[in-house]
């Protein structure tokens, strides 16, 4: 890997004064890499993170074909990485026009990573310098431990998807003036009210001498009123401190369980799996948005790819040559789902429609199609709009609120459904429907989604660990089960239950039916046996797994 | 040959047919698909890309750059797989199950010139949902779409199988990224070490091939390279005896010897012949119709393991045919052809069988060989009470080594077992002739360690 040339680097530091100048916002620093293919051999194992921990895993083709996505979340393939600074990799030979078409794309990829709040845990530090530390700790670990350094790893990165990335990110972005500290909650919700019992009046002179405090030594009011307190009533320090240990997380995810309650990780010679889990977790936390994000970041960074390369005074005359490649990227395939194309045009579309005023109430209210096609009140509040979007929303929302009818009208869209025509033995596609409802589930259906299986501190005692899966239609990959829960049941130590559904066929009675199909002959067809949801738990104990309805 | 395959269905008619072997055999009749072999398929960029995209299979590099991605070296594999196997043997030890998959096997090249890959694959479990679970029906996939059609129109086919009869997995073209060579002999050390597959006893079967070893075995008098002191003293006593100067046998005095020059015996350098045990293979394969897709992936995944491990097992003196049949035998020349020839027509095992019989016979194979027959088929047959089939079997027990034959049925099959299953069954010989005569039925979608479990089956010793 070598950096690019000064020739090009001048290229790439004039597109960045013209993003700036249109609104981006971004770090000053990006390094730009030449990639060769024996490059990216060595990148695409390690999600282009050129520093990555070493894994045997990495040199094994991995069997993709189930849930590829929902199993790697990180694209190894990515041009851009977000690192501090941002570390791009470019192709050896591209003319400088291609060239300032993908830096207005890097760019603007750099402008998401470092605006939207769903990358918030990533801005604080540089994931590569971040991951060299890790790989060295890794790599010294294995020195003394040997192979079992490796087991902890491959059962970590088993659990890797259900570390709790949505709780990081409550927790980061929970504004913290609304809450009392900790203490004071204690203090006035449990201490006051059920070890003193107060009566109101007491307790509401308590807050107001409280409030006094705060007024008259203002940051200090908190620590100088408890400093009081504890003299009047001494046992609060200790039942605060019974109390913090005790408190139940509410719904903690298996992940931190583990680190914070397995009895086998809290031994003092197992201390190592445990920074080991770490690096583990802080890895799939870091590439958690990213996946997030796919149509909005790609829909993000086309979007100012296209407008910026078009204003570009340097490149004039390869306009032919632009639209052809920017096509490929950017077209809407007929079948197929782009993310390029689809954010893209998102973004333009939600940037008229608040242009023009419709994302009002007065708009969403008008029933009259010709008075709506007319509708315009000028407000030029669109730009802004988009970059609130950027900063504060992920795929899911994004689609769910700014999709809709009028757009899947303009751009032609529809869900294609496949099915066999068994006369002729193809698969057909064929328009399924138009209609908002079913594109949007389609969408959704295609999103990343990791099952949500929560720990159950209710049942779960100093042995056995407790697993509920929150059930939402779909069942688990079965066969993966086995050797998932084997590595759970290492890291804590103990027997592990897991509660799931499965779908359980009722008796096989296949029926034959026939249909009158499009071309209007019958055609044979033969329906599955219907089936029914069960709870099904799984324990596995001693490795060995066992398999209970119940 | 179309009205020779109806005589031959009036004939099987007048037999007796019940309805579901006349609806199996019309279907195959009615098929009017034809053999041969697929072209070469395009590169993996222009074919191998799954036609319908999802929003995760687009990345940048690809789509705004053109870099595909990485095809991966050799060297780097090559490396690696002793190291893997290793580990996953510790893994075993330390009581975790086993997780490199030897998979993707077969590299056919033209004119006998096959490759086995060995790809050594593994999976990362975790908790995720069943993509492929679908309640509602057997529609799949839905995708986005844009552009012209109303609701419900059709616009655009796939055909279900683009590369019939061969496995899509291992047919991938030259020059497939991710894939490391190996020869075939390595592949049947893996399997015999790895997976524990029995070592073959010497039948004692051994015979001259065209191989030499070199060793000081001639004798040559006069001169030479190591003189043979026994052999030389013998020749003198012989020479003076005829001469009569030994006149008393009861005592010989050696000081009173002639010595002639020519009575000295040497050794000489000298071109042996080795002596070792050599095998002839012969794969017969069911390429009729009903074969298409699982079936033949099975069947033939495992005859390319079988082979490996013969390959190994007999120190590479191995000789294979190819045999594919449909309601006639035709031999192949190559494992290519084998192996990529599409299913068409209909099925009669026989013809396969009397095949092998009429090379041994005319070839008089069975003297200088140990003789090893496997046929792979789906189980059907149009012969359905194997009237033609056992007395052919009958007749290649008398000489082969091992006849495993395997059947790769197919999941919606009856569960009472296949046509082949049954009348082998009820012939007996599966019991009789144990030692040579093996089945495994297994489903077609069969996995790499259920093929391995069945070539246990079909090989062992016990």
């Amino acid at each position: 890997m070598e950096l690019i040339d000064q020739h090009t680097k001048k290229i790439m530091e004039g597109c960045k004064d013209r993003a700036r100048d249109a609104g981006l916002s971004f770090e000053d620093e990006t390094l730009e890499y030449i990639v060769t293919n024996r490059d990216l051999l060595e990148l695409s194992p390690k999600v282009m993170i050129p520093t990555l921990y070493d894994y045997w895993v990495h040199d094994v083709e991995v069997l993709k074909e189930k849930g590829k996505y929902e199993l790697y979340p990180g694209n190894p393939y990515e041009t851009v990485i977000n690192t501090r600074p941002a570390i791009s990799y470019y192709n050896d030979n591209n003319p400088d026009w291609l060239n300032v078409m993908i830096f207005y794309h890097v760019i603007a990829h750099i402008d998401f990573f470092q605006n939207n709040l769903y990358f918030r845990h990533t801005w604080d530090y540089d994931f590569t310098g971040q991951a060299l530390s890790d790989k060295r700790l890794i790599a010294n670990l294995r020195a003394e431990k040997g192979r079992w350094v490796d087991y902890v790893i491959e059962f970590s990165r088993g659990i890797d998807n259900l570390a709790g990335y949505h709780t990081l990110l409550s927790g980061i972005h929970h504004p913290p003036a609304l809450d009392g500290s900790e203490k004071l909650n204690f203090y006035f919700d449990l201490f006051l009210q059920e070890h003193q019992k107060v009566n109101i009046g007491k307790y509401i002179k308590e807050i107001e001498r409280y409030n006094e405090y705060q007024e008259k030594y203002g940051e200090l009011g908190e620590k100088t009123f408890f400093s009081e307190v504890e003299k009047k009533h001494p046992e609060l320090k200790a039942l605060f401190e019974k109390h913090l240990r005790d408190k139940p997380d509410h719904n903690p995810d298996i992940y931190l369980y583990l680190l914070k309650h397995s009895n086998k990780l809290a031994k003092e010679k197992n201390g190592w799996m445990r920074l080991v889990m770490q690096v583990i977790r802080n890895t799939s936390l870091f590439f958690q948005p990213q996946i997030r994000t796919k149509i909005m970041n790609e829909g993000w960074a086309s979007y100012w790819h296209e407008t910026l390369f078009l204003k570009d005074d340097r490149i004039k005359g390869h306009e032919v040559e632009f639209a052809k490649v920017n096509a490929g990227v950017t077209a809407l395939p007929r079948v197929g789902l782009n993310p390029y194309a689809l954010g893209m045009r998102l973004f333009y579309y939600i940037e008229e429609m608040v242009d023009k005023g419709k994302h009002t109430f007065a708009f969403q209210s008008l029933k009259d199609s010709i008075a709506r096609d007319a509708f315009d009140q000028d407000t030029r509040k669109g730009h802004d709009f988009i970059f609130a979007l950027r900063e504060n929303y992920c795929d899911l929302t994004f689609i769910n609120d700014f999709l809709d009818q009028d757009f899947i009208d303009r751009h032609k869209l529809f869900v294609a459904g496949k099915r066999l025509n068994k006369r002729k033995m193809v698969y057909e596609y064929y328009v399924k429907s138009r209609k908002l409802k079913a594109y949007r589930d389609m969408v959704f259906g295609s999103l990343y989604h990791p099952p949500r299986i929560n720990v159950m501190p209710e049942f779960t005692t100093e042995k056995k660990l407790c697993l509920k899966h929150v059930f939402e239609g779909k069942p688990l990959v079965r066969e993966y089960i086995a050797n998932t829960m084997l590595g759970i049941e290492f890291l804590w130590g103990g027997p592990v239950m897991l509660e799931t559904n499965e779908p359980i066929a009722t008796p096989k009675t296949e029926t034959k039916v026939f249909v009158v199909g499009p071309s209007g002959q019958p055609k044979e067809e033969t329906q599955r046996p219907p089936f029914q949801w069960q709870r099904v738990l799984y324990t596995m104990e001693n490795r060995k797994l066992t398999r209970k309805l119940l | 040959m179309d009205s020779k395959l109806e005589t031959y269905y009036r004939k099987l008619k007048k037999r007796g047919l019940s309805p579901e072997q006349e609806e199996k055999i019309q279907a195959e009749l009615s098929d009017d698909s034809r053999h041969g072999i697929p072209a070469r398929r395009a590169t993996s960029r222009e074919a191998g890309d799954p036609p319908v995209k999802d929003v995760y299979a687009w990345d940048d590099l690809d789509t705004l750059q053109a870099i595909p991605s990485p095809a991966s070296s050799y060297t780097l594999q090559l490396k690696s797989i002793d190291e893997l196997l290793e580990r996953d043997k510790r893994r075993e030890e330390d009581g975790f199950p086993r997780k490199i998959r030897v998979g993707k096997m077969i590299k056919p090249g033209r004119g006998g010139k096959d490759k086995v890959v060995v790809v050594p694959t593994t999976v990362e479990e975790k908790f995720i949902h069943d993509p492929n679970f679908n309640p509602e029906e057997e529609e799949e996939d839905a995708a986005g779409g844009s552009g012209e059609g109303e609701e419900g129109e059709v616009i655009g086919e796939q055909p279900v199988r683009e590369d019939e009869g061969s496995g899509s997995g291992p047919g991938q073209g030259e020059g497939e990224s991710h894939e490391m060579e190996s020869s075939a002999y390595d592949l049947g050390k893996i399997l015999t070490e790895q997976f524990q597959l029995p070592n073959l006893k010497d039948k004692g079967k051994k015979r001259a091939l065209s191989r030499y070893t070199y060793d000081l075995t001639d004798r040559n008098r006069g001169f030479g390279q190591i003189l043979d002191k026994k052999a030389t003293l013998r020749q003198i006593l012989e020479t003076n005896i005829s001469l009569g100067r030994v006149p008393d046998v009861g005592a010989i005095d050696p000081a009173d010897f002639l010595i002639a020059p020519s009575d000295k015996i040497y050794r000489v350098l000298s071109k042996e012949m080795d002596y070792e045990s050599q095998a002839m293979i012969f794969f017969l394969r069911d390429y009729s119709g009903s074969m298409s897709g699982k079936p033949t992936e099975a069947v033939v995944s495992q005859h390319v393991l079988i082979y490996s491990w013969l390959l190994y097992q007999y120190e590479r003196q191995v000789e294979t045919r190819f045999i594919l049949h449909d309601t006639e035998a035709t031999e192949v020349p190559d494992f290519y052809t084998y192996y990529n020839s599409r299913v068409a027509g209909g099925t009669k095992v026989a013809a396969a069988f009397h095949m092998v019989n009429d090379i041994v016979e005319k070839e008089s194979l069975a003297q200088d060989y140990n003789i090893y027959v496997f046929h792979g088929t789906d189980g059907d047959d149009w012969d359905t009470d194997g009237t033609e089939t056992i007395p052919e079997i009958e007749k290649m027990l008398r000489y082969a080594n091992r006849v495993g034959v395997t059947i790769a049925q197919r999941a919606t099959g009856a569960s009472s077992g296949t046509e082949v299953e049954k009348y082998l069954k009820k012939s007996t010989l599966l019991e009789k002739q144990a030692n040579l005569i093996r089945l495994d039925a297994m489903q077609a979608d069969a996995d790499e360690p259920r093929l391995i479990e069945g070539i246990k089956r079909l090989i062992s010793e016990d």
